[in-house]
Parts: C-alpha cells; structure tokens; sequence
C-alpha cells in the first residue's frame, strides 16, 4: 500500500508554516501525527499535493496549567501525552480516561489531539469531554488568530469551520469550579473500537442539588452535540434517580443518529439514554473520573 | 530540513538519518516513503511484519525514542533524526532477550507473524512497569492481533517474565 507523491514542508515556526500553508491554500493539508491524514491517503480518500509538517514545533507539544487561563493543551500533544499529563490526572482525569479508551497504544503514541479534533470525526472520543468542559480552540493563520468553543468548530461530518489557511494550534480548558466530569462510551469491542455512542458531562453539584450540567454526545448526530434541553432539566435541581433517568431521556430525544455498520439510529438513541444516565451518577458521585 | 535533492520528473529526495539499533543509517527517501519500508526494504531488517498497513493490527510495531508506533502509519522523513528499536535490536549479541525466552518457552508463537509486534509492545510495558498484571499486559498488547488467536499464552509469557524479580526489586526489598 503506497503513498502518492506530495511535495512535503516542515516549517521551523508557526509564522512560517502559516505562510506556507497561504502559498498552496487548499492544494496542503497540515500534518501533525499522520494517523488519520495517512490511513485516508493510503485509501485515496484524499490526495494533497502538499503536506506541511508540524513537527518542528515543539511549543505544540506542550500541557500546561496557567492560573487564571486554564489547563492550556497544545495541539501537537498525542493522546498517550495526555493519558500521562500530571496536571491532567490531578485536574480532569476524565480527559486522560477517555485519550487512554481511544484506539491502541501504538496509535495513540502517534496521533494527536489536535488531528484528533480536526479530522471531525462525529464518533472521536476527546471532543464530547473537552466541549463538556467548555474547551475553546486557537486557529491561528497569517492574518491573525480568533478563538471560538470548541462545539462551534464542527458544522458536520469530517467538517470544520477551519479555513485552508488555518491552524489549530491550543486548546484551553477554562478555569472554572466544577465538581466532576467524565466520558463513556459504548464501543463493539472493549479496545480499538470507534464509539457506537460517547457521552461525556460536567456537573458542578452543591448540597445535593445540580447547580450546572453539561453533556455533549458523540457519534449520535453529524456533528459531536450539545443536550442543551437535558442540562436545562437538571439545573437548579435537587437530584434523584428519577431526574437523572429524565435528563437520559430527554438527551436520547435530542440526539439525531443514524443507522450504520456499527448499529441503528433506534438503538443509538437508546444508548443515549442509558450513557447519559451511567455518565451524570458517574460524574455526580465520583468526581472527574 | 533535511538536504533535498530534485530528480528531473521534479520529484524531490530528502536525504534522512535514523538511528535503528544503535547504528546511524543515511538514507535516500521520497516524501512518500513510509518508515516500514524503510525498514524492510532498505535495511533488510524484515522482522517488523506489515500486516493491514493502516495501523490496525499492530505487525509493524517498532519502538519510535521507546514509545511503541505503528511504522505503517509514519513517513520517513518525519522520523528523520529520531531513534527507533525494531526485534532485531532487543536481544544482546547472541542471547536471546527475556521476553523472547519466555515466547518460545510459552508456546507464544504460532505463525509468528505477530510475534515481533507483540514482543516489541512487551518490552515497551516491561520497561515502564517491570511488574504488570495480567490487565495491564492485555491492555498494552491490544494494538497487536494475533489471527492464530494464541492471545492466552501470550498475555502468560509476559506475565512470566513480569514475575521475575528484577535486581531493583531485590535490593528494594532488603
């Protein structure tokens, strides 16, 4: 299984990989891990005549927190940098779970969270968590920089609002007080499997009532998705199984799934409410896990 | 940037070196070389398999600075510069590595053809957590498909050379 021939460029600043990028437009596509960019050549599902190599840019590579911003992820960091981040671990395990419950080792040691959200895949694993956190990305391209939500970034299947000159380059998890998070995911198999269904949330519980909820859904809709009528259902709310068993229910609603390989849209909406359920006890009583 | 040399089609070489084993290699490759062909084909080190080539089934698994990577899925020139460990670099001289031993001893291998993925996935978990259960030893081979399906003498060899005691753990245990 060959290759075909591209021209190849691997900048030594972020300012010069811009430029490139603006030299060819749509002609180049970014390179960071290669995971998905090579699997979809190998298949000629796509064939840019130029690939412009991140991997001069080792700020990109960088986890850090920075008081008052956030956890500050560069986009360049693999999923297994994220399962082993120590600032991760200690302030949203819930991250490093659902990187460690994506594909294998070995693909994980390469692929990167910043491909991992710009590939837009409706089924990947880190969006649901990251827009259940409130994550915000930087794109940043030779006319300037704009951050947005990371939930405004889809707009559908293998689609963002990425422009051909633009790139991803952080992702920010704000400061904020939540008390837990976490992401499930139903998959076929229990390891390298894409997700059937992934539900992540963050809640911020005081005294037994929900002051804040979020809860994004994966692969249930073109794009990862916001249950916004659910987290209304919670907020303010004193819980109880029977709230929790509504907001599941209200989520499946919500969802917008299809049938494929990996199962129908009834069955899907019906994971919904069962993932959602598992995942708000989960985050409810257990912290960000 | 490594030097490029343009052919008269216009097609551009890059002139990469990798460390493979221990040893400096200085190679000629397009920008579409794929690093398990490198491997195979300019180095004759054959012992990295390639399987499904898209970075499923783990045959073509190398150690990329110790982390195990799918050599499928990474060009050339992006492991330009960068150390990289394939089966043939494990044993010392003409003993065989541990982790071998235990393979054949185990009965690990039946076609073979996953063996040197699956022993390179090992060594990498081996020597991260030189005493992982049997979870642990699962989930660090799951990368790696087996199709004899011989994945329970697998996961025991590992756990056999996991049992032993390292010389850290004796002197630790004093």
């Amino acid at each position: 299984m060959y290759l075909p021939d591209f021209d190849y460029y691997a900048p030594d600043s972020l300012s010069e990989a811009c430029e490139t990028l603006d030299r060819f437009g749509a002609k180049a596509k970014v390179l960071s891990g290669g995971t998905d960019i090579i699997s979809k050549m190998k298949g000629g599902l796509l064939s840019p005549e130029v690939l412009i190599s991140l991997k001069k840019l080792e700020d990109l590579k960088k986890i850090e927190y920075v008081s008052g911003k956030g956890v500050v992820i560069g986009a360049r960091a693999t999923h297994n940098d994220l399962v082993n981040s120590k600032i991760l671990n200690d302030k949203y395990l819930s991250v490093s779970e659902a990187a460690h419950h994506m594909a294998s080792n070995q693909i994980r040691n390469i692929g990167t969270v910043g491909g991992n959200l710009c590939n837009a895949v409706p089924s990947a694993d880190l969006p649901p968590i990251l827009i259940a956190l409130g994550a915000t990305v930087k794109l940043v391209g030779s006319n300037g920089e704009r951050t947005m939500l990371l939930e405004d970034l889809f707009t559908g299947p293998m689609q963002t609002v990425i422009a051909h000159n633009e790139i991803l380059t952080e992702i920010v998890i704000p400061e904020q007080s939540l008390t837990g998070s976490t992401y499930i995911k139903f998959g076929l198999r229990r390891s390298g499997a894409l997700a059937v269904v992934g539900i992540a949330v963050a809640v911020t519980v005081s005294q037994g009532t929900i002051i804040e909820a979020k809860i994004a859904i994966g692969a249930a809709a073109p794009t990862p998705m916001r249950a916004r009528e659910a987290e209304e259902h919670l907020r303010g709310n004193m819980i109880s199984d029977e709230l929790i068993e509504e907001a599941g229910l209200i989520a499946s609603k919500e969802s917008k799934p299809i049938s494929d390989i990996r199962g129908s849209a009834d069955y899907r909406r019906d994971l919904v409410r069962v993932f959602t359920r598992r995942a708000l006890h989960k985050a409810i009583n257990e912290g960000h896990v | 940037m490594a030097q490029v040399i343009t052919d008269q089609q216009g097609i551009k070489h890059y002139m990469i070196t990798i460390n493979v084993n221990g040893d400096d290699y200085t190679r000629v490759v397009k920008a579409n070389t794929v690093l398990v062909n490198v491997l195979r084909d300019e180095l004759d080190l054959t012992g990295t398999k390639k399987g499904c080539e898209l970075g499923n089934c783990g045959s073509c698994t190398i150690l990329l600075e110790g982390k195990p990577v799918d050599s499928c899925m990474i060009l050339a020139i992006e492991a330009d510069g960068r150390s990289i460990t394939t089966i043939e670099g494990i044993a010392d001289s003409a003993e065989l590595d541990k982790v071998q031993e235990s393979f054949i001893n185990n009965g690990a291998i039946q076609c073979g053809y996953c063996t040197p993925g699956m022993i390179l996935s090992a060594k990498a978990l081996l020597t991260r957590n030189p005493h992982p259960n049997e979870h642990e030893v699962r989930e660090a081979i799951a990368g790696n498909l087996c199709r004899c399906t011989g994945y329970v003498n697998i996961v025991k060899a590992v756990l056999k050379v996991a049992e032993e005691p390292n010389d850290k753990g004796v002197i630790s245990n004093e």
